[in-house]
């Protein structure tokens, strides 16, 4: 019945944990209006023939009705109970899709156009085929680097915008391997409609050892890019082949790294320790998904998208406790940096084997606050250097 | 004998009238117009998605079709087709009032449109927009096209749209006829009383938002630019704080135009005025607060989307107990079945149909499938258009004799219903598939298993064309050859049937009285 439907209607294959659930809210609401709609034509069309008049002569004046207000009441009453069970029901399953489980694992996605990029924690880096183990919770930390774009991935029934200084969260679980296309869905420009890409979906052995070198044509054949030839842009030459699937250069080290080298280099260590000090501004370690109480006592969850709006906004959200002395990095790291360092503080809430304390703070602020932004390179490298000696089990 | 077309017939006479009858001939012929370019627009639309790939046009063309056809559309024939042409014309009739309360501002906002019109065409030959007609930021701020004009035309345009409401709302308050009460005036009166006030509370806002985007696009202020500390999500709430509403600008107004319809057609009165009257400042109300339903996927808290979610289907409530009026009106009616009756049923499906659809993507989960594929471009062309445009003609039928004084010819009336009516379902039902498939708006591209459904709403695109033109051609005869209309061609009971067809320069002969309700159809008529 449910796949009968779901070719009925014309939708995709179910390959999402959560596809199931919504496709079947989808029959229930689309049976319902194509009855409405049709029911309610079938009745003024049915009365407007069985009381028509054949001439201007046969209509009669008719009795004064009035509405009973039981027959509208109860009328409205079914489509009220009616319309809060679609939205309870639509509800509960938007929080499903939209709050991604804790132990998920991570991957970030940076839209612009007109492509996809994807960045692995441990540092491998695609563009326009995002590669994830199949029967496991995949989150996205998303953002745009130019425009509004969509992720969207119908098969998987998700889809996210992505505004530029903005950072998103999505997940989903693909329920069995395959491929499955990306659609840009949100207007983006010219090449809006060849901002493709797929999901491969792998065995997670599989994915294991694509991650570590072998190459993803051994495990999957990628569908053919759709022919782009003959599109006549105005601006230069075509983008005629969409790349896809082909990993970038890897950088020779993980994105945790990346973002200790960020964050040494933009003063963020300054403040911050990696080692469970706190010092001017909270500790890094153990901070991910972390209760954390606010100057004005509200309680946040220092998730994705309470460290980034801390990074652009600082003043907004100030935890309880330190000084309103952070700068803001709006404009100064760009979307691939702020995504380093938060894969950088979620890698320092993984226990440390041996908890290494110091009688005194580890790191004393090379420069005075508010000269933040001119750190010297070289002083901050060595900086690096002393805080990794230190925390290294 | 002298009638407002022939008292005097000098083009002057036309570009200098006072008089809300010419006013409203004039408008009906400006949006009829813009509705063929619009139209003609979207055929080309329809005609590129036949192949998967470029068809006839190039992708950067494509996308200045579909932004130009949403922009003129939706400012050029959707917001003001029913109110400035049908709106103008029968008020002041309906009230019977010689004029509107402002006649000179009345002619001004003629002008003011034209001024817009031409500001927008200027845009649209000189590089036109291709932004989409959302004109969202950043990329409106970015584009290499000429975004410029077309904002500055619709911003022009609003100031049209505004003292059009102020001009109703004055006019319902002070130029009834003596013993017409707020409770005896046509629905029609009520419906153009619930726009106007969406229009007065509304287009400013819009005029404001658009004109950042403006300074953004023309004079890099950087006001959406997050790498200067703007933010390209304020834009999109305050955009949809006005254009949410601007839908019930956009059906509103057809709904007045059908509460009168289906009563004078079925014989009867309204099942319930009142409930008709009151829904209408329900929707008026519940459409203001409803914007962020249009950005579940763009980055708003769950909390924010749940409450969007469920006051979106308040509105939905309001429109239902209308439908359920209007069809029970022609329960045990006395039931004269013409064409524009015929559209009124395709107005109910179109209108159920899209506003369940819209309650669907309410339920916020089932949207995230949905938003920005053509399940929402099906649903909003059905709900917007399908349903404005069938109420349009439907009026435009119903009307006919009265604004021009000659009957149309009923054959060619009926067989242009049922073509539209098919064209317009064969068109905009198989995208409600594609959406569901997954196939992205804006799409000049499109994959392989998409074209099926693809020709057969390019197919339906003809049908419906055909059948516009056949509307359109029939009629414009139907001036040089149709029977001469009388006062009063459906014995309807309401009051612009009371003056002959067409009215007088000054609506009537001597000064109206009301001394029965315009759906007194218990009633018999009086013959004069």
């Amino acid at each position: 019945m449910n796949d009968f439907l779901r070719r009925l209607l014309y939708l995709p294959e179910q390959a999402s944990s959560v596809a199931g659930e919504i496709d079947t809210l989808h029959f229930f609401v689309i049976g319902i209006t194509m009855m409405g709609a049709t029911g309610v034509f079938v009745a003024a069309v049915w009365w407007s023939v069985r009381y028509r008049a054949r001439t201007l002569d046969e209509l009669a004046t008719t009795p004064r009705v009035q509405a009973g207000l039981a027959v509208e009441g109860g009328l409205l009453a079914f489509l009220i109970v009616l319309f809060i069970v679609f939205w309870v029901v639509g509800f509960t399953q938007f929080l499903r899709i939209r709050v991604p489980p804790k132990d998920a694992m991570v991957v970030y996605v940076t839209g612009k156009q007109w492509m996809w990029k994807f960045a692995y924690p441990e540092g491998k880096q695609t563009i326009n085929t995002l590669v994830v183990p199949a029967e496991r919770d995949v989150h996205l930390v998303m953002t745009s680097r130019d425009v509004i774009h969509s992720f969207y991935v119908p098969a998987f029934r998700i889809k996210q915008d992505v505004l530029p200084g903005r950072y998103y969260s999505m997940w989903f679980r693909a329920v069995r391997p395959g491929t499955y296309r990306i659609f840009c869905a949100e207007y983006c420009g010219l090449m809006h409609s060849a901002m493709l890409g797929d999901v491969v979906a792998l065995d997670p052995d599989d994915f294991q050892l694509w991650l570590e070198g072998e190459p993803l044509e051994s495990f999957v054949d990628l569908p053919p890019g759709p022919d782009r030839g003959g599109v006549v842009t105005q601006l230069g030459p075509d983008l005629a082949d969409y790349p896809r699937g082909i990993p970038e250069a890897s950088p020779p080290r993980s994105m945790a790294d990346h973002g200790r080298e960020v964050a040494a280099l933009k003063g963020c260590l300054a403040c911050h320790t990696l080692d469970g000090q706190p010092h001017i501004g909270p500790t890094w370690r153990n901070l991910w998904y972390r209760e954390t109480t606010l100057d004005d006592g509200r309680v946040v969850i220092a998730d994705e998208a309470y460290l980034t709006r801390s990074m652009m906004d600082p003043m907004l959200e100030l935890v309880q406790g330190y000084a309103p002395v952070m700068p803001t990095y709006q404009g100064l790291l760009d979307p691939a940096e702020v995504g380093a360092i938060l894969e950088l503080i979620r890698t320092l809430s993984e226990p440390l084997p041996t908890p290494a304390r110091s009688p005194e703070p580890l790191v004393r602020p090379p420069l005075a606050p508010g000269t933040l932004d001119r750190v010297d390179p070289a002083r901050a490298l060595e900086f690096i250097r002393e805080t990794s000696e230190r925390t290294a089990p | 004998m002298k009638n407002y077309l022939n008292h005097e017939t000098t083009i002057w006479s036309w570009l200098s009238t006072k008089d809300h009858k010419r006013i409203g001939v004039m408008f009906l012929v400006s949006v009829t117009l813009f509705l063929l370019v619009g139209g003609v627009f979207a055929l080309i639309l329809r005609l590129e998605h036949l192949t998967p790939d470029s068809t006839i046009v190039s992708a950067n063309m494509y996308n200045q079709l579909f932004t130009l056809h949403g922009v003129v559309m939706v400012w050029l024939f959707l917001i003001p087709a029913i109110p400035t042409g049908f709106g103008n014309f029968f008020l002041p009739i309906m009230l019977g009032a010689k004029d509107v309360a402002f006649p000179r501002l009345n002619l001004a906002t003629l002008y003011i449109f034209w001024v817009g019109a031409i500001v927008m065409i200027y845009g649209i030959l000189d590089r036109a927009a291709d932004t989409g007609w959302t004109f969202y930021p950043p990329y409106s701020s970015v584009t290499y096209t000429k975004a410029g004009p077309v904002l500055l035309g619709v911003f022009i345009l609003g100031w049209s749209t505004i003292i059009t409401g102020v001009n109703f709302i004055t006019t319902i308050h002070t130029l009834r006829a003596k013993g017409m009460r707020f409770m005896d005036m046509p629905l029609f009166a009520w419906a153009l009383y619930g726009v106007s006030v969406i229009q007065i509370l509304g287009t400013p806002v819009l005029g404001i938002v658009l004109l950042m985007v403006v300074m953004d696009h023309n004079f890099d202020w950087g006001l959406f630019d997050p790498a200067r500390g703007g933010d390209p999500l304020i834009y999109q709430h305050i955009f949809w704080f006005y254009s949410h509403p601007a839908v019930y600008i956009m059906i509103l107004p057809p709904m007045g135009v059908v509460s009168e319809i289906v009563s004078t057609m079925a014989h009867k009165n309204p099942l319930s005025y009142k409930a008709i009257a009151y829904s209408t400042f329900g929707i008026a109300f519940a459409g203001f607060l409803t914007w962020g339903h249009h950005m579940f996927t763009s980055g708003m808290s769950e909390f924010n989307a749940g409450i969007f979610g469920i006051l979106s289907m308040t509105v939905a409530v309001f429109s239902a107990i209308k439908v359920f009026t209007w069809t029970g009106t022609l329960y045990k009616g006395s039931v004269w079945l013409r064409t524009p009756l015929l559209y009124i049923f395709a107005f109910l499906f179109l209108f159920i149909f899209g506003g369940m659809t819209g309650v669907a993507v309410a339920a916020t989960s089932l949207d995230i499938h949905w938003h920005d594929t053509y399940f929402v471009v099906a649903h909003f062309h059905f709900i917007m258009v399908g349903a404005s445009l069938t109420a349009f003609l439907a009026a435009l039928y119903y009307w006919w004799p009265k604004i021009t004084g000659r009957m149309y010819f009923e054959g060619w009336g009926v067989a242009g219903a049922v073509l539209v009516f098919l064209g317009f379902v064969g068109t905009f039902f198989p995208q409600f598939l594609l959406g569901n498939g997954g196939m992205p708006r804006r799409y000049y591209h499109y994959s392989e298993e998409f074209q099926a459904l693809n020709v057969l709403s390019t197919a339906g695109s003809w049908v419906l064309g055909l059948g516009l033109l056949l509307v359109l051609v029939t009629l414009i005869w139907s001036l040089f050859t149709g029977e001469k209309a009388p006062a009063n061609p459906w014995n309807s009971r309401s009051y612009e049937w009371m003056t002959p067809s067409p009215p007088p320069k000054e609506n009537f002969f001597e000064t109206p009285r009301i001394q029965r309700g315009p759906y007194d159809y218990h009633l018999p008529l009086e013959r004069r």
